[in-house]
């Protein structure tokens, strides 16, 4: 999983009826300290969040297990929300 | 998937078992230009392309596994097609 | 999921018989703000996308979760035809 932050959000009318009542949000990767590294991605929404928000996200096919047992084309899916990140630069 | 150009084969007689028969190609990935995406890799062949075609080039296991039939096979790049036209919208 | 602009397509007539029928398009990935972003990719559509189209494509081996593409060799699908991007990013360096 990585840390993300939502910065938008995205509609489509046309779409895989898969992908009917899903939330898609713009996500940029950040790092511990909350710098934005690499590129911004589209994932879909399995915990309710909102624009602005910390988030942790997953990629891959298991990004669309939390819609089992329907079957949702996803690849990037945040899976939750961030309370607090502490990091002890100590040990990296 | 990638548009590849066909610039090679790939003969290895000690190579892992399920790879036997299959025909390995080495493909350079192209852009859109024309011109080289990186360095050629190694692919097998569901297509029957030859040397110097250009091919649809696919860059996922199960995909490149289940073209030539082998589903739990370590094939990461297969050619899937040939390509007959590539149209680019202005 | 990538956001991506339709700007081009392939005819293969000798292909894999599981992407018969399959309409192949190049895909120009771009920002949400619209720009484009890295190098092309071509997908197969799954929404009847057409030229320029701003879509929303999805990879990996989730592509085959779109419709109809069950057990087809693709790595790239799209899945959507976007409206509306909305961004509230605060400016940083990217």
């Amino acid at each position: 999983m990585q840390l993300g932050r939502v910065v938008g959000r995205v509609w489509c009318t046309v779409k895989s009826p898969a992908l009917e009542a899903q939330r898609l949000l713009i996500v940029q990767p950040v790092t511990p300290e909350l710098e934005n590294t690499g590129r911004r991605l589209i994932c879909l929404d399995a915990v309710g969040t909102g624009t602005g928000e910390l988030i942790y996200w997953c990629r891959g096919k298991e990004s669309s297990f939390p819609f089992l047992p329907r079957e949702v084309p996803a690849d990037a899916t945040v899976v939750g929300i961030i309370d607090e990140v502490h990091v002890d630069r100590r040990l990296s | 998937m990638l548009i590849g150009r066909v610039v090679g084969d790939v003969v290895a007689t000690q190579k892992h078992a399920s790879h036997e028969g299959q025909k390995l190609l080495l493909v350079q990935p192209l852009e859109l230009d024309g011109s080289n995406r990186g360095v050629p890799v190694v692919a097998v062949d569901s297509a029957d392309a030859g040397v110097g075609d250009r091919v649809l080039l696919v860059m996922e296991g199960f995909s490149a596994m289940t073209s030539v039939g082998r589903p739990e096979s370590p094939i990461d790049f297969a050619v899937l097609g040939v390509i007959d036209q590539v149209e680019l919208f202005s | 999921m990538i956001l991506a602009r339709v700007v081009g397509n392939i005819v293969a007539t000798r292909k894999d018989p599981r992407l018969e029928g399959r309409k192949l398009l190049i895909l120009q990935p771009v920002s949400p703000e619209g720009k484009p972003e890295g190098s092309y990719a071509v997908a197969v559509d799954t929404v009847t996308a057409g030229n320029r189209e701003l879509v929303l494509a999805v990879s990996g081996s989730s592509a085959r979760m779109a419709e109809g593409c069950k057990d087809a060799p693709l790595d790239l699908a799209i899945v959507g035809i976007v409206d509306e991007v909305s961004l509230d990013d605060p400016p940083q360096a990217k």
